[in-house]
């Protein structure tokens, strides 16, 4: 468990409970978090759950794979801390992440 | 027709679509009532996992709902599971179902989704054999899936193919027979029909193509062997029938909606009947990048379709049309699907199809208009783009694996 903070690109915090074993796009998705579409559902087929995550946690997270690193090459407005937020598993390790949504996606 | 004066919204279906057009109405701000007819005794979900993870049993049930239970409740979203909505009356604008409800509409949405086709054969009514659409379906043929099973599976379509690499994980003898010459045939060009075959093989499918099957016989009422249209004869004690899928119009046509293959929609969604829209895979729908119609069975579209709808009802501008885009995951293979290959006069081939990761470009006229990518995200994020934006591109350079995708996308400038 971990609570996760998703902030939207006017700023507009909300914190949602991530349960163990999930990923923290489905954490975001069944708590109707705007900004995250998911739409293939967590196959890392789409990039539409591109995040931005708080540095203070971007060591805690397992590295990116090559789907993922390839995926993120091309979605809109990539920064260093983007991660694709299906790829991020949730744990007890990640209480208090905080993520950001690209405006792109809103 | 405005539509912005609905106060009732009624949407038939839940899947995908259903709860998209749900969804993005609470989101543009819809204050109106709302209310999903469902069918099925599940929260609405999703479905690719169904013949993937879920059937292998490494995903739980809840993990496959769209949205938790609260999410209804707490976005004031009536949800009827277990209603089938049989009747539009649409000079009254109530819609009836089976168990005797009705419920009046300013709005109708119509996301009632397809069933798979069924076999025509002698046969098809033993025991054993199984179609995949819903979670029940998938519940029986794991229970089914012992690894004593000799699994034949009818036609080589994704379906075919995913619930192939599944039981092959759950150590399941698996035969795949279809009616075309190669697999994948309706989708792909013959490369990757080849690559595909090859990859089954490996994994110990097995995999006859122009084979038609004329029968199943069955000993005490439950499947036994198939009998081909050649007279030979494959045991099998359980079978899968993916042949395709037929939209659910029924509802629609009998109220006089116009249907042919799928509910016929415009660019808003809405059908003959501008109170009435339909979206998802039953819906017959302008391809925008393509110049014609078409129904579309993806997750994309049942997305894109649902915030359409959404738009319309709400009054708000028209969103965007994306690239159609598909995906299909079979053992180690991720298969990134951009556009619609059908009609193209030509294709490259990009990388080395022994190396697991390639890509097919279909060209029509000097335009790419879909690609297969195996394993090459950015191949498939690149044509997306150069599909949508409709340029002439030069297929020397796309079969060029020294230029990278990034390269040929600033070339485009797009």
């Amino acid at each position: 468990m971990a609570s996760i903070t998703f902030i939207d690109f006017s700023g507009e915090k909300r914190t949602v409970e991530g349960k163990d074993g999930q990923s923290v796009m489905e954490a975001a998705v069944g708590n109707g978090i705007p900004g995250i579409d998911a739409d293939c559902g967590g196959a890392c087929a789409c990039a539409t759950c591109h995040v931005y995550v708080n540095e203070e946690f971007l060591g805690k997270l397992l590295p990116q794979d090559d789907m993922e690193i390839s995926m993120l090459e091309f979605a809109e407005n990539v920064k260093s801390n983007s991660r694709l937020a299906c790829q991020i598993k949730v744990s007890d390790e990640l209480e208090g992440l905080t993520v950001t949504t690209p405006e792109s996606q809103h | 027709m405005d539509l912005s004066d609905a106060h009732s919204v009624v949407i038939v279906g839940g899947g995908q679509a259903g709860v998209q057009t749900v969804y993005s109405l609470r989101q543009g701000g819809f204050k109106g009532s709302l209310r999903i007819l469902c069918d099925e005794a599940y929260l609405p979900y999703q479905r690719p996992p169904l013949s993937k993870a879920f059937l292998k049993g490494d995903l739980a049930r809840e993990r496959l709902f769209l949205k938790p239970e609260n999410w209804y409740v707490q976005n004031d979203v009536d949800l009827n599971l277990q209603t089938r909505a049989n009747r539009i009356d649409r000079s009254n604008r109530v819609i009836h179902c089976a168990d005797g409800s009705q419920f009046s509409y300013d709005s109708l949405i119509l996301a009632t989704g397809s069933r798979p086709r069924q076999l025509p054969v002698p046969g098809n009514n033993l025991k054993h054999i199984y179609d995949l659409r819903g979670i029940d379906d998938v519940d029986l043929l794991r229970a089914a899936s012992t690894p004593d099973k000799h699994l034949l599976i009818v036609g080589a379509g994704y379906i075919g193919l995913e619930v192939a690499a599944t039981a092959r994980s759950l150590g399941l003898n698996v035969t795949v027979i279809e009616m075309a010459d190669r697999v994948l045939e309706r989708v792909t060009a013959p490369i990757m029909s080849s690559f595909f075959t090859k990859i089954h093989e490996k994994h110990g499918v097995k995999i006859l193509t122009n084979a038609r099957l004329d029968h199943f016989e069955g000993i005490d009422g439950a499947v036994h062997s198939a009998v081909l249209a050649d007279g030979s004869k494959i045991l099998c004690n359980l079978v899968l029938v993916g042949i395709g899928i037929i939209p659910n119009t029924e509802l629609a046509s009998e109220a006089g909606i116009a249907c042919k293959n799928g509910i016929i929609v415009d660019r808003y969604a809405k059908t003959n009947d501008p109170r009435i829209l339909a979206v998802g895979d039953n819906a017959n729908r302008p391809l925008v990048h393509y110049g014609h119609k078409g129904r579309l069975e993806s997750v994309h579209n049942a997305i894109e379709q649902g915030k359409i709808a959404a738009a319309t009802v709400l009054g708000e501008p028209h969103p965007v049309e994306d690239c159609p885009w598909f995906w299909s995951d079979q053992f180690d293979v991720k298969l990134q699907i951009a556009g619609l290959s059908q009609g193209y006069d030509d294709f490259v081939v990009r990388g080395d199809e022994n190396s697991g990761r390639f890509a097919v470009f279909y060209l029509k006229n000097g335009r790419l208009i879909s690609t297969d990518a195996i394993n090459s995200p950015a191949e498939f994020l690149v044509s997306k783009k150069l599909i949508i934006s409709g340029v002439h591109v030069v297929s020397s350079e796309l079969e060029d694996t020294s230029v990278p995708m990034k390269n040929i996308l600033n070339r485009y400038a797009i």
